[in-house]
């Protein structure tokens, strides 16, 4: 399983990077698009909406299941990745790169675990 | 506690992702991935266990009475050979399950049911079992292998006599001779000793199998039926075979887009126990005007049925898959019975039971999927016919 270290994680298989200018990116991990399968449907939520740590902001589909996307962070929404939209089967290929959405104003974090926690967490899991 | 099939270890030595299923333990998909896998079928080949599908014998005189007086299609003039589809109803029209009947003798039948259904089933033919006739539960002795896709007969001919696979759709042949490369003959030695110094029985160069031409993906294929204990070595020499084709094994993700793709029904979707066979769009594997049936008075007496079977096509952004209402403006009119992403087709479909009077094709309708109106359109079944080339 790739764990890049300097991204933290959520216990829903989300990640987090917290960039210098104050906005959080968020994707999924390499475990989640593993589980998920082949992924044919992203949908996620517009520019402005606002997110809450801990609650579901969209929702990404396999052939097989449909499953909710948690926000690590509450704040607004300020950035979308299109291109995820169109090509949802990149979160399988790079779901490091493949990133969901960016977030400012951020005011909560959820327990966001290090890459070690996360693996740590991972292996408790099975 | 899951059942395992006599190919769990091949599952798992292939990178299969391990879910229950009807009581067992099956791949849903290999680390190849649904999509692929079902692209496999379409374009090449692809290998399923099905070894969780139950099997039952009737034989003895009163056999073909008992068997036509327990499924709605008429099996009186099947001939040796020869596999007949239908369903098993209720008295009151609902569905037991659906069935293979393969007619073996004039006096000797194989009916081969849903895994799900399969202990069901059993009971309820034995309950309903008159005269002189044997019934036999032989589910857990026989293993069930699935070769679907364009190629499968040119795989299957690497290791059979060709007079020894069934040429026509819905026949079979009996005690067919598959050839396995590398193996050895009855009187051969005991064990055969490995570098690493562990000893394993040889492997058989013939396995004897029932072989149906058969299959729930929409395309040509074949379905073999062994002893549980020449599954692997059918197996493995099957994906040797196909090896130069593309074939790969495939799970049970693929076997649910397949069929969903070429419109299969499937039991507990399309038609249940609260569901005729006539609203499933099955009207032609119900002959009404055979001698008396389970069933037969209250499918006459229901007559036209109220609801029936559509195809959707999603037209807007989503995925409907079962239990989704379907709406057309502010009135509810059907709902979902199983859907989802086809990659053949690379678009999504689903399958509803729809109020008759608003089932036309063409008709724009709106599936409710997690509170979203999703855009979809009434289409013609199947969504796919083998051979049509991809859209794009």
């Amino acid at each position: 399983m790739n764990i890049p270290t300097s991204l933290k994680y959520s216990k829903s298989h989300e990640w987090v990077e917290l960039l210098s200018d104050g906005t959080a990116k968020i994707g999924l991990t390499d475990h989640a698009q593993d589980a998920l399968g082949d992924l044919v449907f992203v949908n996620l939520p517009e520019e402005g909406d606002s997110v809450e740590a801990g609650e579901p902001f969209g929702d990404v589909e396999s052939v097989k299941a449909v499953s909710d996307v948690y926000s690590p962070v509450s704040g607004t929404v300020c950035g979308v990745n299109e291109a995820v939209m169109d090509a949802p089967e990149t979160i399988n290929s790079d779901p490091y790169g493949a990133w969901l959405i960016t977030v400012e104003n951020l005011s909560q974090e959820d327990d966001l675990m290090t890459a070690a926690q996360y693996e740590d967490f991972l292996q408790s899991e099975e | 506690m899951e059942l395992k099939t006599p190919l769990y270890q091949k599952h798992l030595e292939a990178g299969g992702k391990m879910v229950p299923f009807a009581g067992y333990l099956l791949p849903v998909q290999y680390g190849t991935g649904v999509i692929a896998e079902h692209m496999a079928v379409r374009t090449s080949a692809g290998l399923f266990d099905v070894s969780h599908m139950g099997e039952i014998t009737l034989a003895g005189p009163d056999a073909l009475a008992n068997i036509n007086y327990l499924v709605t299609n008429d099996c009186t003039d099947m001939v040796d050979g020869q596999v007949r589809y239908s369903p098993m109803c209720y008295e009151n029209g609902g569905v037991v399950d659906d069935l293979m009947v393969y007619r073996c003798r004039q006096d000797r039948y194989l009916l081969v049911v849903n895994a799900s259904n399969r202990h069901k089933d059993a009971r309820w033919i034995e309950e309903h079992l008159t005269g002189e006739v044997e019934f036999k539960d032989i589910s857990d002795t026989i293993a069930q292998i699935a070769l679907q896709g364009p190629k499968s007969y040119d795989i299957l001919k690497k290791l059979c006599n060709e007079g020894d696979i069934p040429a026509k759709y819905y026949y079979f042949k009996q005690d067919v001779s598959v050839h396995i490369p590398g193996g050895v003959a009855g009187d051969g030695p005991i064990a055969v000793f490995s570098s690493d110094g562990t000893a394993a029985a040889p492997k058989p160069d013939v396995i004897t199998c029932v072989v149906s031409k058969t299959g729930y993906t929409g395309e040509d294929g074949y379905e073999l039926y062994c002893a549980n204990e020449d599954a692997p070595v059918l197996w493995q020499a099957l994906l040797e075979a196909g090896e130069e084709y593309g074939l790969i094994p495939c799970g049970l993700g693929a076997r649910d887009t397949l069929r969903l793709e070429a419109a299969m029904p499937l039991y507990g979707h399309e038609m249940d126990e609260n569901i005729t066979p006539v609203e499933t769009g099955l009207g032609y594997f119900v002959k009404l005007n055979k001698d008396d049936f389970i069933g037969k008075d209250a499918l006459v007496a229901k007559g036209e049925p109220a609801q029936k079977r559509v195809g959707l096509k999603m037209t807007g952004r989503g995925i409907a898959r079962e239990e989704c209402p379907v709406w057309l403006e502010d009135r509810q009119i059907g709902i979902t019975t199983s859907g989802t992403h086809c990659p053949y087709l690379n678009h999504a479909v689903a399958m509803a039971m729809v109020e008759v009077p608003y089932s036309a094709v063409g008709t724009e309708v709106e599936v409710e999927v997690r509170g979203r109106k999703i855009a979809a359109e009434i289409v013609k079944l199947p969504f796919y016919k083998k051979g049509q080339p991809q859209e794009k």
